[in-house]
């Protein structure tokens, strides 16, 4: 009997799918990867069941790769069952790893949620005004829908994660490094985010652009202004969260001209992605009167959307105190 | 060297001396007319010959243009030299007989009359053509020359017309030995006002009386020398040979272990504040101006006299022109209340006027400042408490009529009056010099609300800046007058000489430190360093700290974005394990 090949799961959670498609996004490479693993639970694409996952020894799957934020009680009990089955888990990608773009929700609250989303949006026809109940009776048979909680999560709130892979979604560089180090056995001390430990400015062909003295006078949004496709996005006047974010990434959004929205999260030193770019930031502002500084700044719009875009369920801040939520 | 005699005296002068240069150093007078010093000699004039006899041989020749000879034997009052230069003094008598200086030569010649017919007596070019060659030579702009033949002779320019070649200079005027030429501007009036310092003057000229140091310097833009290539007449005349054409400014770099910045105030500009009239109305002038007014070197060598040239007989002072004003600075300039007190006593000591001193409060802190005022409040001068609101010239009743009035509110009486006076004088305060901000970004000065540079600590380091080594002195620091001035700058020097003597520095044990494996050169904290020590070291890719000059302010550690940059002692990991210590009891 041929040595049997590592098991491999993959799942996804509070996500859009993105984080699937990068594994899709590693073309001929996937080859190479079902060639040396059996992958053994991946809903999106092969028709697995949780009982078959329930059925599988403790420890028996080599890594799970879980993408996706902690939004609701199914996904909590999965990565709680993917944990106890597996060896390792991956939180794979921005979601799993800081929260991302849907742990914005944590200004709201579950209510505010769906009132706005069953009832006040502008769409919305629902003279009712059911809401999603968790335990409903329909003809006699009851059905149960899983919880839908106040906060999202990043995945290592509810489970022990033993490896990060960054980015929204992951470059495939990064996938292939991953998969490539657990494979041989090459692992990096546990707890590690799976990419470089400096940040975007390292990679970027703009850095030298910079003028002697980095400041900011004006803010500009990306479709306010011509975008120079040479020059740093900073001493365009433009937010770009680079200097902030950890990079790997591949810098993606710098060739298409855009400036980067921090989906690598934090480097390992940094606390808190959105508080540390937002003192870089507020330190560059060429001003030193007060109203000025006030006029500069209320020209951001959205400012916990733009410093905190996809780390704020696993910053210092985590949500908005929920008594604060109306 | 050549040896000869002058009038019996043997004296030794240079080979390439005229007879006119060794009969100066001879101490013999002889007449020139057509003669400059500066200007190639041409005897034209033919007044200054001389006898003189070589080898046996006697003859009569023009001092100016004559070499001398090695044992010449030169009278320059022989009968027979004065017999020539009598003649042509006498036709020359009869072709300009208006000439001054022609006349005071021919006097001394004991010439009364021209034995020749005098063509026109109000005449006084000799048409020596000084001034032609001049032109030529010394302002390079050959603009006049002779025109006519014969009698008809005289100097103009082409077909008499304006030349575009003339640059206005007025070097003919000012050559011309016998006052026929003259410049005037359009409104009659002599152009160069050199005794009074005021509009126009001459290209080297020393920048005022009181200057330090007093040199001249050459205004490039105005000078000959600049436009044409010639002139030089400054080289020629100075014998210190200490005039320059060729130096130009140079930047040195110095090596210094301490600066101190003293970059000084500029006064405010009272256009700012239209209601008071500064440069709408005459006979109203700032601080400045009336302090070079009464100066007896100044323009009307210290007379108080009005544009129209009368003294004024009512004088208004006006304090805090720009000052204690939220619309301007809210600050106090310190010095213009006692500036303002001295303006009145010399106005009582030099005019008859009455003096009206119009105040908000009177700040009279300093050692013999409150006697000083008692002094003036003695003396007679009307002080009036309250912020003039406005001057202009708007009579209401006859009294007023010509007179520029001042609106205020009388506080201590309680209603608002108008003062007509002559003349009003704006107290206008101290702000920053004009390049303050440029100097506090090259060296890194904070300034505080007030916009001047803020020193390290208010009481106990007041000359002090917030880099070591860096100390202030004077009015960059606040508006100061000259005793406390003089105080801070000596305090100041000693600070400088105390490190100088040391030897050494400090330094700061807490310094940011920025981790290479981790900065990815983002260079937000490079302009941030309010030390200037972090320099972006391009082949590396990263910032990099100078530990000299790190004073530990953890700026650059808030700043970066990446965590590179940790303050030690105080690094991040640190402070949280300190606040979830706290929080954990």
């Amino acid at each position: 009997m041929s040595k049997a090949k590592p098991k491999v799961a993959f799942y996804w959670c509070s996500s859009c799918g993105g984080c699937e498609e990068s594994i899709v996004d590693l073309a001929e490479d996937i080859l190479k990867v079902v060639a040396a693993v059996d992958i053994v639970f991946w809903p999106v694409a092969l028709d697995f069941k949780k009982k078959d996952v329930e059925a599988m020894p403790d420890k028996s799957i080599a890594v799970s790769f879980i993408n996706g934020g902690i939004r609701m009680s199914e996904q909590e009990e999965m990565a709680h069952l993917l944990r106890r089955k597996s060896q390792l888990v991956v939180a794979h990608g921005a979601c799993a790893h800081l929260g991302g773009i849907p742990g914005l929700a944590n200004f709201w609250n579950k209510d505010t949620i769906f009132r706005k989303v069953y009832q006040t949006t502008v769409s919305t026809d629902n003279p009712g005004k059911i809401v999603p109940q968790e335990k409903s009776v329909v003809d006699g048979y009851e059905l149960t829908l899983p919880r839908f909680w106040d906060t999202v999560h990043p995945l290592n709130d509810v489970i022990d994660v033993d490896y990060f892979l960054p980015g929204c979604a992951p470059h495939r560089d990064l996938i292939i490094n991953a998969v490539t180090a657990i494979l041989e056995g090459k692992l990096p001390p546990k707890g590690s985010v799976l990419a470089p430990n400096k940040s975007c400015c390292e990679d970027c062909d703009r850095n030298d652009t910079k003028p002697e003295k980095l400041t900011i006078k004006e803010i500009k949004r990306p479709h306010e202004v011509l975008l120079d496709p040479e020059k740093c996005f900073l001493a365009q006047g433009v937010i770009c969260m680079g200097p902030a974010t950890r990079s790997g990434c591949g810098e993606r959004c710098i060739e298409g001209n855009m400036p980067c929205r921090g989906c690598m999260g934090p480097t390992d030193q940094v606390y808190d992605q959105g508080a540390k770019f937002l003192s870089a930031f507020a330190s560059i502002l060429d001003t030193n009167d007060e109203k000025e500084i006030e006029r500069i700044v209320s020209t951001i719009v959205d400012p916990a959307g733009t410093f905190y875009r996809f780390s704020l369920p696993s910053s210092i801040l985590k949500r908005k105190r929920m008594e604060a939520v109306k | 060297m050549v040896n000869l005699t002058i009038d019996g005296k043997q004296i030794q002068v240079e080979e390439s001396a005229t007879i006119l240069q060794a009969a100066k150093k001879a101490e013999a007078k002889i007449p020139t007319l057509c003669y400059h010093p500066v200007v190639e000699p041409y005897a034209a004039c033919r007044v200054c010959m001389v006898e003189v006899s070589l080898k046996g041989k006697a003859d009569l020749v023009t001092s100016c243009n004559t070499k001398v000879q090695e044992g010449m034997d030169v009278q320059t009052n022989s009968e027979r030299a004065l017999r020539a230069r009598r003649l042509n003094v006498e036709m020359l008598l009869a072709r300009a007989p208006a000439a001054e200086p022609l006349r005071q030569i021919a006097k001394e010649l004991g010439i009364k009359k021209t034995r020749f017919a005098v063509k026109d007596p109000e005449e006084k070019c000799i048409l020596c053509g000084l001034c032609v060659r001049a032109c030529e030579q010394i302002v390079g702009a050959s603009a006049i020359s002779f025109i006519e033949r014969g009698t008809e002779r005289k100097v103009s320019t082409p077909f008499g017309e304006p030349s575009e070649a003339c640059i206005g200079c007025t070097a003919c005027a000012y050559f011309c030995p016998t006052g026929a030429i003259t410049c005037e501007d359009k409104y009659g009036r002599k152009v160069i006002h050199e005794e009074m310092y005021l509009g126009p003057t001459t290209a080297i000229r020393v920048p005022s009386r009181q200057a330090v140091p007093m040199v001249p310097f050459i205004d490039k833009e105005a000078c000959i020398h600049f436009k044409t290539g010639e002139c030089k007449i400054c080289a020629k005349v100075c014998d210190r040979e200490a005039v320059n054409y060729e130096m130009d400014d140079t930047l040195r770099d110095l090596e210094v272990g301490s600066i101190i910045l003293a970059s000084g105030f500029k006064p405010f500009d009272a256009r700012r504040i239209p209601a008071y009239g500064y440069g709408r109305f005459p006979n109203i002038i700032t601080a400045m101006e009336f302090e070079r007014l009464v100066n007896a070197s100044g323009p009307t060598g210290g007379k108080v006299l009005m544009a129209n040239g009368e003294e004024p007989k009512a004088v208004g002072i006006i304090h805090c022109v720009g000052s204690r004003d939220e619309n301007y600075n809210a600050y106090c300039s310190r010095v213009c209340c006692m500036y303002s007190l001295k303006f009145a006593h010399l106005l009582g000591e030099k005019t008859k006027a009455t003096i009206y001193d119009f105040y908000v409060d009177m700040r009279c802190f300093g050692k013999g400042y409150e006697e000083f005022y008692h002094r003036l409040l003695k003396e007679g001068t009307k002080f009036i408490r309250g912020r003039v609101s406005e001057i202009n010239d708007l009579a209401l009743t006859e009294k007023e009529e010509g007179k520029l009035i001042i609106r205020v509110e009388d506080t201590l009486i309680g209603t608002v009056r108008r003062i007509p006076v002559d003349m009003a004088i704006l107290a206008v305060g101290l702000e920053p010099s004009v390049d303050h901000n440029q100097l506090a970004k090259k060296f890194n000065i904070s300034c505080s609300q007030d916009t001047f540079f803020l020193e390290r600590h208010p009481k106990l380091a007041p000359v002090s800046s917030f880099t070591d080594g860096i100390f202030l002195a004077g009015t960059c620091q606040g508006p100061k007058d000259i005793p406390d001035t003089v105080a801070q700058a000596g305090a100041a020097v000693s600070e400088a000489l105390a490190l100088a003597d040391a030897g050494k520095v400090e330094l700061e044990p807490i310094t940011a430190e920025i981790d290479d494996e981790l900065c990815s050169g983002c260079q937000i904290c490079v302009g941030l360093c309010p030390f200037t020590s972090i320099t972006y070291d391009k082949d590396k890719g990263i910032s990099v700290i100078n530990d000299a000059l790190c004073k530990g302010c953890g700026t650059c550690v808030a700043a970066c974005p990446s965590g590179a940059s940790q303050q030690k002692h105080f690094r991040d990991a640190q402070i949280f394990a300190e606040i979830e210590g706290i929080l954990l009891v």
